[in-house]
């Protein structure tokens, strides 16, 4: 079973106790009717799939409940490092430093 | 050796609350809230688990729930929080003897052993998703939703079984 870092609870939990939930840093659009049908389209379901470096949110639901972010490796599927809910994206520096 | 016991109910509350306010909410509640994640403070059958950033559970006497929500009511009526009243919603069970922490293991992925004497957390015991507190060495409080309580008891009963036989 993976251990995740959960950046609230401060330590390493089992998986079991997390659950994913899509891609990070998608911000709503403040007035979604003005949107045309593509933008909202792309909004909903256009995600990077990016192979490598993934910006992800996960849940920390049967621990603290809170939900936050993660860098993962979709090739190795390791988590890089997680950081709390409204922090910007960690620069490639910081995600290097936890890389090791 | 295993001992399993039903808890005898009590009122139970789950507290949303800002960190900025918790020293008016322990005041309160009578009990100063604890401020890290896992950390229970307790006193004058007075209990209080913080679970998330902003999220306690608190136990008290079953008799003193009602007073307990008209405090909150009263006393911090324009402070922003949620005091939501699960004392039903739950039932504690006791785990305790030499093979407690040997059973609860059995269903849990997260490290129990290393987690220290008077704290607390949520997690999860063969799916069924619990708040566990560790009263002593040998000794924990589970608090499980109603209706998975007898799954888990009978299953805590053979899981201690299978211990207590070498399985
Ligand atoms: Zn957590």
């Amino acid at each position: 079973m993976l251990l995740i870092h959960c950046p609230y609870c401060r330590e390493a939990r089992p998986e079991i106790e997390f659950s994913y939930a899509g891609e990070a840093h998608i911000a709503r659009p403040a007035d979604p009717s003005v949107l045309s049908d593509e933008a909202w389209r792309d909004f909903l379901f256009i995600r990077s799939n990016p192979r490598g470096t993934h910006y992800e949110r996960w849940r920390h639901t049967h621990g603290c409940a809170r939900f936050f972010n993660a860098v993962r490796d979709t090739v190795s599927d390791k988590f890089l490092m997680t950081y709390e809910a409204g922090r910007p994206r960690p620069s490639e520096a910081e995600i290097e430093e936890h890389r090791s | 050796m295993l001992r399993l016991a039903m808890l005898p109910d009590c009122a139970r509350f789950v507290l949303r609350i800002a960190p900025a306010d918790m020293a008016a909410a322990g005041q309160v509640f009578g009990l100063a809230l604890p401020e890290a994640i896992g950390a229970v403070a307790e006193a004058d059958g007075r209990l209080a688990l913080k679970l998330g950033p902003d999220e306690w559970r608190l136990h008290a006497a079953e008799s003193d729930g009602a007073e307990i929500a008209a405090r909150f009511a009263a006393e911090l009526g324009t402070t922003p929080h949620s005091l939501v009243d699960i004392s039903h919603r739950e039932i504690g069970i006791e785990v305790s003897g030499t093979a407690a922490l040997d059973v609860l293991t059995a269903l849990c992925p997260l490290d129990l052993a290393a987690r220290p004497v008077g704290s607390g957390t949520r997690t999860v015991f063969d799916r069924v998703e619990a708040v566990v507190l560790r009263q002593a060495e040998n000794q924990f409080r589970l608090e499980v939703w109603q209706s998975f309580a007898p799954f888990l008891y009978s299953l805590l009963e053979i899981v201690g079984q299978e211990v207590e036989a070498g399985l």
